[in-house]
């Protein structure tokens, strides 16, 4: 997923979730309502039933010994008679105690290890992490097995040897979430501030691990639980006259041809109390937020209003040959959140187009909603779709006449599969090429952009590939076919300078050759500014200008065009002046006034901008603007605010 | 406030040199704008400057004396690239500036009862109310923990930070180039208004040479590890004596392609 | 001869530099040093033992004379490096010593045990992948970008519930259903195709639970990646999709999760064999720690360990080769 599609989610988070109010919200969860009942009834049961049950459980009654379950002996007797329901209920304390007891043996002997290489030194830290290694690598039981041995046979044994089999994966996973924690940028930082080493662990690295440390042992509460009653169904556990369920479970054993649900039902009690376990420990991970609750159901969708459908009709049609033509392009996430709100625009057979914005624009998605490649739950409408004279939306399989190149070519390819493979499944499965046919078109179109030794590298997997060579091998991919449009998503904002330039000469020189037409998009307008012939500036959504490149430096018409214009610094900027800012923030998507969405951040802005909004509508030859008042048009309109400070917290 | 001096650092992973032999004079009250490619060891020279990353040798001078390579608060600090990474999630915005603060150990976020550090602990947040301001963040927002703040309040929050140490030295690594473009322009008027008023000495790393040329009185350029042109920046951009500099000046995009004349 | 000499150095030093050879001396290195621990550990199991394990075995009443001559027939009488010494010597010949319960070689008891638990392990594992991988994948597809809901809380709900009893339990329960209730299959030991049927699902159906819902966790993420995204822009059918490009993704990092749960799919053999009084290397050792058998104890525990070394280190070894990668990015 590119940034654009990822920002409604990457925005603050709303004072509606803070931590407190989120645990009370998990607490109505059902997992939160089923987990604290659990508690409470196991809890109730371990206190009361030694208490009110312990004569009856221990009553031996020679004349009733083996007896099936009857009204009197709801699950039947054992060998000497005593009631096994009763029994049951009885040894929920002495399990829950061992296993509590068991974990925390664990858990503390596991957040030990794991924190101490972090606290010692470099060598001893070294050697703990290695030990661990070692130990994580025999399966638990195998230990515990080894642990039962050499404690020996009985309920003290036991717990020692449960509790030290969970202290490996325990300290190995304390391990990994302080090695990630210590490696941050804040810890980093905390480090040059000169905190010290202790400091450390208790203001930035226990905070930050202890949420899933304490997930992680209320679910492991849960395996030793099962553990034990393991080790005790073995007969190497608790030992009579004492009893757990695992002891219960062995007794009745021998017998569950006689009376199964005398076996069966301290089994039942054991996978219970440990669902119940997984329970607590899930619905501590949603109050933790590391799960969030699935949110309600989204509010009711705002209808789509047609305000903008009379102004669609005075976009000048795009000329009849072009080759693409949108009209009101809407992208809608639900709870409706417009992140396009209505944008048309043409391309010419064989154009340069650059569309520009910042983060949360819809830059990215509006190429998505061109390639059909909208990620789930948005959703796409428009009025006209065309490409090459296809309908999208009757017919989205645009097959090879549209090239995709995408922003992270690290992401971008299979990492499991050859690149010549990669390439020439597209012949294969769209021109219906034979096998060698196709991977010879592939070793031809890696030559083709400049790949040295094709044949050989198109062998190789992604990872042989460096960084500016993948993305030709992505490019070429689109070549593999005669590609009419080529949509390019940040294809250079991953890169190095260097390689940056040399992409976009690639780009450049494709576009002569197959005489595709390119869409650009970028948020570096100097960029777009070398490739492209016309640039659509887009602001929250929709597009706010439509200029020819030679425009751009110094005849924007739009406020915000011109602010950004002024806002990066290039090689020709006074180093004495400020550089100009965009004071606020852009409008969140579904945050929408009625006026112009940039009026808030303009200082050009009338009470006009602030009440009707402005449509997309042509502004001399080839151009259009979104704006009441475009720059150029009014006397003594001067360039941009220069306020040195902009986007002051609000 | 005082000069940072470089010299023979080198820094060495395994058998990878990631720095060699680099001497360097950022000269008192000035920027010295560092670039490269990626890979050239810009970045790794600016940890090794603050003991992030190892040095194999050579020595770090602030003001003439040779830093302590011991824990305490270095007379040098560093801003991170990466605003989302370097702020606590844990920790209040306030408390991590208090945290900078030389003296005691920062309060802890309790009610104020009439206890005796109360004054002390009074000065102190006037103190961290008073950097949030100079980076124009609302001081009510302290208790904030950074996910309610934009990468652009967060990186002005890590300046901050690094302001409150009083440090002698600063070092931008990076600091915009994980900004939207417009959040970027008022972060560099912030820094270069903030460089101007307390006068410290900067080390501005940053792989766009217009950025650089935008701030700085000197530009260094890294290539290999190795430091291969250092000189006023006009000089540098103008008359670029190594080829690294120029291939690097080639490659910077314009937005009007017929002003290029090189 | 002395000109031709540097090219195959040069060759050979290629090689060790090359992330492979860095990637093979590191693992095997590391199975090295758990061996030697796991050697160690089992031959310092019977000194950390308190008290005199002879005597333990023996009881209290045995006869101090039987008792001092188990004591030197063991070598517990001689100095403890020594003792290390003759313990690793013999197990390079590959003798684990004399059961003191059942007066017989340790790796003669091994020998006749060890095929039944191979029996029930073997078809469990390859059961478990067969199982788990279809099932994952499938539910990951119907459940991708929040489609069904329902169906998605059904699939996590069921393996999970699954995945939280214990084998044993299950074992039990299978029991009661298969043989008690309804007597479609033998009750215990093994005799005939039939009585295979329930310690294999047995030892099945918890591992497989889980590995399936990590597996589809793994297609979720996998299917999120760019790469898939890249896959749609080539507008390939949904077959090639999750086939060709989908799978050997997710078996890689499917796999690497699930590595550990093949060890201990091992370990969960000695309580369903127990279960089944089944005659394999799991009853041996429960018995054996009953009654203070300790060299048999140790044999067994060596037995196990290196089989669970031997099955991480495959495991391993197979994912480095399917994603070269991970391998070349990992420690």
């Amino acid at each position: 997923m590119s940034q654009e599609t990822r920002s409604p989610q990457a925005r603050p988070r709303e004072a509606g979730t803070a931590p407190r109010h989120r645990r009370a919200h998990t607490l109505r969860t059902p997992v939160g309502v089923t987990a604290l009942t659990g508690c409470l009834l196991v809890a109730l049961v371990a206190v009361l039933g030694p208490v009110l049950l312990g004569t009856r459980a221990a009553r031996i009654d020679t004349d009733a010994i083996n007896q099936a379950s009857s009204a009197a002996h709801l699950l039947g007797t054992d060998n000497l008679g005593r009631d096994i329901a009763a029994r049951v209920v009885v040894a929920t304390r002495l399990t829950l105690e061992l296993t509590l007891l068991a974990t925390a043996i664990g858990t503390v002997g596991g957040l030990l290890l794991g924190v101490a290489p972090a606290v010692l030194g470099r060598r001893a830290g070294r050697l703990i992490t290695a030990t661990v290694g070692v130990l994580v690598a025999f399966p638990g039981l195998l230990f515990l097995l080894f642990l039962a041995t050499v404690f020996g046979v009985g309920s003290t044994g036991a717990v020692w040897a449960v509790g030290l089999a969970m202290v490996p994966p325990t300290a190995r996973l304390v391990q990994n979430l302080t090695a990630s924690v210590a490696g941050a940028d804040y810890v980093a930082a905390a480090r040059i501030l000169g905190v010290g080493r202790c400091r450390l662990v208790v203001r930035h690295l226990l905070p930050n691990i202890a949420e899933p440390s304490v997930l992680y042992a209320t679910q492991a509460a849960g395996g030793i639980l099962v553990a034990f009653s393991g080790l005790s169904f073995l007969g190497l556990g608790v030992q009579p006259p004492q009893y757990d369920w695992g002891r219960l479970l062995n007794e009745q054993l021998n017998r569950i041809y006689v009376n199964p649900v005398a076996a069966l039902a301290p089994g039942l009690a054991v996978v219970l109390t440990g669902l119940m376990f997984g329970l607590v420990g899930e619905a501590l991970a949603q109050a933790g937020g590391r799960r969030a609750p699935r949110p309600r159901p989204a509010a009711p969708r705002r209808a789509v209003t047609p305000a903008r459908e009379a102004a669609a009709d005075t976009v000048p049609d795009a000329a009849d040959g072009s080759l693409v033509q949108v009209r009101d392009l809407r992208v809608t996430f639900p709870g409706g959140r417009h992140a396009v709100r209505g944008i048309s625009l043409g391309i010419g057979a064989g154009e340069a187009v650059g569309l520009v914005g910042e983060s949360g624009s819809g830059k990215s998605l509006s190429a998505l909603a061109l390639a059909d490649l909208v990620p789930h739950p948005g959703r796409t409408g428009a009025r006209t779709l065309r490409f090459d004279g296809h309908d999208l939306r009757a017919d989205p399989r645009l097959g090879t006449s549209l090239a995709m190149v995408f922003q992270d070519p690290m992401a971008a390819l299979n990492p499991a599969l050859r690149v010549g493979r990669q390439l020439a499944e597209v012949a294969e499965v769209h021109l219906g090429a034979t096998r060698a046919q196709a991977a010879a078109r592939a070793a031809d179109r890696l030559g083709a952009v400049r790949i040295p030794a094709p044949e050989r590298r198109a062998r190789q997997r992604p990872h042989e590939y460096s960084g500016g060579m993948r993305q030709r091998a992505v490019i070429a991919m689109g070549l593999m076919g005669q590609p009419k449009l080529i949509i390019a998503d940040e294809p250079t904002t991953a890169l190095d300078v260097a390689v940056q330039q040399q992409v976009l000469d690639l780009l450049a020189e494709v576009r002569a050759d197959s005489g595709a037409a390119l869409l650009l998009i970028s948020h570096d307008l100097a960029v777009v500014a070398q490739v492209c012939e016309r640039v659509l500036v887009m602001y929250a959504g929709l597009i706010v200008e439509d200029l020819p490149v030679t425009e751009l430096a110094r005849g924007a018409a739009h406020p915000y065009t011109r602010a950004l214009v002024g806002a990066v610094p290039t090689m020709t900027t006074d180093p004495g002046t400020p550089l100009a800012t965009i004071p606020g923030r852009p409008p969140e998507p579904g945050e929408d006034g009625g006026g112009c969405s940039f009026a808030p951040r303009c200082d050009r802005a009338r009470e006009r901008c602030h009440a009707a909004a402005p449509e997309l509508a042509g502004f001399g030859t080839g151009r259009r603007v979104a704006c009441w008042y475009p720059v150029g048009t009014t006397a003594g309109a001067s360039a941009v605010t220069t306020s040195p400070e902009g986007e002051t917290a609000s | 406030m005082s000069s940072l001096e470089l010299r023979g650092i080198t820094v060495r992973y395994g058998r990878f040199t990631a720095v060699q032999d680099v001497d360097l004079l950022v000269p008192e009250g000035t920027v010295t704008g560092l670039v490269g490619g990626s890979g050239s060891g810009k970045s790794t020279l600016g940890k090794a400057v603050v003991g992030l990353a190892p040095r194999t040798a050579g020595r770090v001078l602030v003001a003439g004396r040779e830093t302590d390579r011991r824990r305490g608060r270095g007379p040098v600090q560093l801003v991170f690239q990466n605003p989302y990474a370097s702020l606590d999630p844990r920790m209040g915005i306030g408390a991590a500036v208090a945290e900078a603060l030389p003296g005691p150990a920062a309060p802890r976020s309790r009610p104020f009862r009439g206890t005796p550090a109360r004054a002390r602990r009074a000065a102190r947040d006037a103190e961290v109310a008073r950097y949030l301001e100079l980076v124009g963040i609302d001081p009510s927002r302290a208790a904030l923990t950074p996910d309610a703040l934009s990468g652009g309040q967060r990186q002005r929050v890590a300046l901050a930070r690094a302001l409150a140490a009083r440090p002698a030295v600063l070092i931008a690594d990076e600091i915009t180039s994980a900004l939207d473009v417009s959040v970027q322009g008022a972060v560099l008027n912030l820094l270069r208004r903030l460089q101007r008023e307390l006068g410290f000495a900067m080390l501005f790393i940053s792989h766009n040479l217009a950025v650089v040329r935008y701030l700085s009185d000197q530009v260094a350029v890294l290539d290999g590890g190795r430091l291969v042109e250092c000189g006023p920046t006009d000089r540098v951009l103008r008359r670029p004596a190594h080829p690294t500099t120029r291939t690097l000046l080639s490659c910077v995009p314009t937005l009007a392609p017929t002003e290029d004349a090189s | 001869m002395a000109a031709a000499a540097p090219r195959p150095l040069r060759l050979l030093r290629a090689a060790v530099r090359s992330p492979w050879c860095g990637f093979a001396l590191r693992r095997t290195w590391r199975l090295v040093v758990s061996l030697a621990a796991l050697v160690t550990a089992a031959f310092a199991m019977i000194h950390l033992i308190p008290g005199d394990p002879v005597r333990a075995a023996l009881g209290t009443t045995a006869d101090p004379a039987l008792v001092a001559a188990r004591r030197h027939a063991l070598g517990l009488d001689q100095p403890l490096l020594h003792q290390y010494g003759d313990f690793v010597g013999h197990l390079l010949q590959g003798r684990l010593g004399d059961s003191i319960g059942a007066q017989m070689p340790v790796s003669q008891i091994i020998a006749t045990r060890l095929p039944a638990t191979l029996e029930i392990a073997v078809p469990a594992f390859w059961l478990i992948l067969l199982l788990a991988i279809p099932v994952g994948m499938t539910a990951a597809v119907l459940t991708k970008d929040g489609r069904r809901r329902r169906g998605e809380l059904a699939f996590t709900t069921v393996t999970g519930v699954l995945g939280a009893v214990p084998e044993f339990l299950l074992a039990v329960g299978l029991v009661a259903a298969f043989a008690v209730a309804l007597p479609v299959f033998p009750v215990a030991s093994q005799s005939g195709p039939a009585s295979y049927v329930l310690p294999v699902l047995a030892l099945t159906v918890v591992p497989a639970a889980t590995l399936s819902r990590i597996v589809r966790v793994e297609t979720l993420r996998v299917l999120g990646e760019d790469y898939m995204r890249t896959a749609r822009a080539k507008r390939l059918p949904a077959r090639l999709r999750y086939l060709r490009h989908a799978l050997p993704n997710l078996l890689t990092s499917s796999l690497t999760l699930g590595g550990l749960l093949f060890s201990s799919l091992l370990a969960g053999t000695v309580l369903v064999e127990h279960v089944f009084a089944w005659p394999g290397l799991g009853t041996t050792i429960v018995q054996a720690i009953t009654e203070k058998d300790y060299p048999l104890v140790q044999g067994v525990v060596l037995v196990y360990g290196t089989a669970a070394l031997l099955i991480t280190f495959a495991v391993d070894v197979a994912v480095a080769v399917a994603d070269p990668q991970s391998t070349v990015r990992g420690s």
